[in-house]
């Protein structure tokens, strides 16, 4: 193995970008959008727009062909991509590409299936070298977790670890623990996907995690207007908006890309405006 | 290094057979598996739980199923004596229903009420289905929207019984895209809902679970065996798609060296990719539905496009206790292609006056060619996992007959 750049580690870039958000007085704010959707240009473009509207990390989808975790909005995205030919190579170079012209750091989530086939030394090593930042792994629970740990930890990339309602306390404490970039709190038990209103609950479950854990607890899963951001964002460090925003880019994607890059702009705007 | 020898201690406790297996699931149904795990432990160690369940198998199953020797199929074949255990003298017609019977007690200890199930071929659908009217349970099916087209007769079963069969219109519509449909209800209804998962395949204790109440027709063949002939068959054979009637019929064997055991996988129309369904024969390691086994995948590790004219044999992964088998070289695994299963529908219905699923049409295809090769003094078992009655539209569309049978190319 080549020994690691100079310089900080993506994980000390990803850790210096929530520091600033706090010393601006601003929680984070992570958007999702899919690797290559609707192509591999445009979804550069995509990164840029986001970054410009003021998100402070990124979560990039790594399209996958069986994706449990997701609802019909990011499933349907994840087959736009595959359906138009991309493939991890396609994934790695749009990070690349799009890690040269932001600032923020952007995270890869990707399933465990698709990290296993190309061997877990490969696929780090890929990620480092495209720019990523770390893993979200929606599929891979703490108990299989050991290997792509200790390679994200050699390699200085972060492996975001997620708590869920589901999550008994002494299991939600153990993740919280292994967990480094952030923690994601799922805020519901389901699939990704708009809510209309938070879960009941949701913000003394994160007060409580606060207590337990120094990373800085994102949350995800519902979570699609500002109102919910401003909610989310009052005990949070951060939220994350997939769903709401990879709609809009599915609405208006193919006639009118500049358009849509506009809306996207736009929408996670208003996102940042409500974690200041 | 040679694999060591496979035995039938596993899965460990990380739900792993050999390298294979483990529970690769969201965060948030972690705790759902752990719950199961723990009350299938307390159940099987429950006196009362077993004597209901054997209770159930011999009234509402009809268990034992016999041991039927196929006197003019083996006349057919000229060789080695062919026996059928017949999986399809149970209750709604296949060996689905030993499992979900199993797994909808196990549902109700833990207070669930609520069943959501995946079914291909329609018959783990109806044999949950089943079990939920039994016990009272509210039940819903995913099916692809393909596989609701081809085996119309089992939804309409399922409807009669008070099941919600939801068509899945992702991906390729079929088993798979059913699956992932019950993970994804599975994930937002955990608190409340059991997953009836219909084959040894999914996250662990899935595959163990499945196995050990799919088991009892290996139990009984074995004894059966020991009864009619004084001793043990010289091969058994059973299909696999995701593998269970074939790890039910196995398992009791594993241990037994001298029995061989040969799993069929579904050829389809040829062995290029896209054409066929046979994991084990064609695919590699990866991670499909929650455990590591063998998969039909691209380079990526995305998930290819399966073909088999058969529903319950059309995905493409199988089992990881299928993947330790195959590894260790405890089972021989190979595959029957489309017109080679349809052949042998044919065959069976006419030389043994019993309709077998396109499914199991596959074993018989491998047990009456192979038949032909061994001594008359050997003993074939083939697992007779299910009735055709369900197939015979599909069949008949597939040969241009008209719906009464006549007519057609054939």
């Amino acid at each position: 193995m080549t020994p690691p750049d100079s310089g900080p580690t993506p994980l000390a870039r990803l850790e210096a970008a929530f520091a600033a958000a706090r010393s601006g007085g601003r929680k984070a704010l992570a958007p999702f959008v899919t690797a290559g959707d609707p192509d591999p240009t445009t979804s550069v473009a995509v990164l840029e727009a986001v970054g410009r509207a003021g998100a402070t990390l990124c979560e990039l989808g790594v399209p996958y062909s069986d994706p449990i975790a997701d609802g019909p909005v990011i499933q349907a995205s994840y087959t736009r991509a595959l359906t138009s030919g991309i493939t991890l190579e396609h994934v790695f170079s749009i990070a690349r590409e799009a890690s040269s012209r932001v600032t923020m750091p952007i995270l890869a989530m990707a399933s465990y299936s698709l990290i296993f086939r190309r061997g877990i030394d490969r696929f780090v090593a890929d990620a480092r070298a495209a720019g990523l930042a770390g893993f979200v792994v929606p599929d891979l629970p703490l108990e299989e977790s050991d290997d792509l740990d200790h390679a994200c930890r050699t390699a200085g990339l972060a492996l975001v670890r997620l708590v869920t309602p589901t999550t008994p306390p002494e299991r939600a404490e153990a993740i919280a623990r292994r967990s480094t970039g952030f923690l994601y709190c799922v805020a519901v038990a389901g699939v990704t996907g708009a809510r209309t209103e938070l879960p009941p609950g949701l913000l003394d479950r994160i007060a409580w995690l606060r207590t337990k854990t120094d990373v800085p607890i994102l949350v995800g899963f519902g979570i699609s207007s500002p109102d919910q951001v401003r909610a989310v964002a009052a005990v949070a460090d951060g939220v994350i908006v997939g769903s709401a925003l990879v709609r809009r880019i599915a609405d208006s994607a193919t006639e009118r890309p500049d358009e849509m890059l506009a809306a996207v702009e736009r929408f996670t705007g208003e996102l940042a405006a409500a974690c200041g | 290094m040679p694999a060591a020898a496979a035995v039938s201690s596993v899965p460990d406790a990380l739900g792993r057979f050999g390298r294979f297996g483990g529970r690769y699931v969201p965060e948030t149904l972690s705790a759902a598996l752990d719950q199961l795990e723990r009350e299938y432990a307390l159940a099987r160690a429950d006196q009362a739980f077993q004597a209901e369940l054997d209770g159930l198998l011999a009234a509402f199953v009809g268990r034992p199923t016999p041991l039927l020797f196929a006197k003019r199929l083996t006349e057919y074949a000229g060789g080695a004596q062919i026996y059928f255990k017949r999986e399809d003298l149970s209750h709604t017609g296949a060996h689905k229903i030993n499992n979900t019977l199993g797994q909808g007690l196990l549902a109700i200890r833990m207070g669930k009420r609520r069943i959501i199930a995946e079914t291909g071929a329609g018959q783990h659908g109806v044999a949950t289905a089943t079990a939920c009217a039994r016990f009272g349970l509210e039940c819903v099916v995913y099916m692809g929207a393909e596989d609701v087209r081809r085996q119309a007769p089992n939804v309409r079963n399922m409807r009669f019984m008070g099941a919600e069969v939801r068509p899945v219109n992702t991906g390729s519509r079929t088993l798979r895209d059913a699956i992932n449909e019950a993970m994804r209800d599975w994930m937002g209804s955990v608190d409340t809902t059991h997953y009836i998962i219909g084959s040894v395949v999914g996250p662990h204790p899935f595959p163990r679970i499945v196995r050990d109440f799919q088991s009892v027709i290996g139990r009984e063949t074995v004894e059966q065996c020991r009864r009619q002939f004084g001793r043990l068959p010289d091969a058994v054979v059973a299909c696999v798609g995701g593998g269970s009637n074939a790890a039910g019929m196995f398992h009791p064997f594993v241990d037994h060296p001298e029995v061989r055991l040969v799993g069929v996988e579904a050829g389809g129309r040829s062995g290029l990719p896209g054409d066929h369904a046979a994991s084990l024969s064609y695919g590699s390691p990866g991670i499909l539905h929650g455990s590591l086994s063998y998969v039909l995948q691209d380079q990526d590790g995305q998930t290819a496009d399966v073909h088999s004219v058969s529903a319950g044999l059309d995905y493409p992964g199988v089992g990881p206790e299928h993947a330790y088998w195959h590894d260790t070289g405890r089972v021989e695994y190979t595959s029957v292609t489309d017109a080679e299963a349809l052949d042998a529908f044919d065959l069976v219905a006419r030389r043994e006056g019993v309709l077998p699923a396109l499914e199991t049409s596959h074993a018989l295809a491998w047990a009456a060619s192979e038949a032909a090769k061994r001594p008359a003094s050997e003993i074939l078992v083939v697992c007779l996992s299910g009735r055709g009655d369900k197939d015979a539209a599909e069949i008949a569309r597939l040969r241009g007959l008209a719906a009464d049978g006549s007519g057609g190319a054939r």
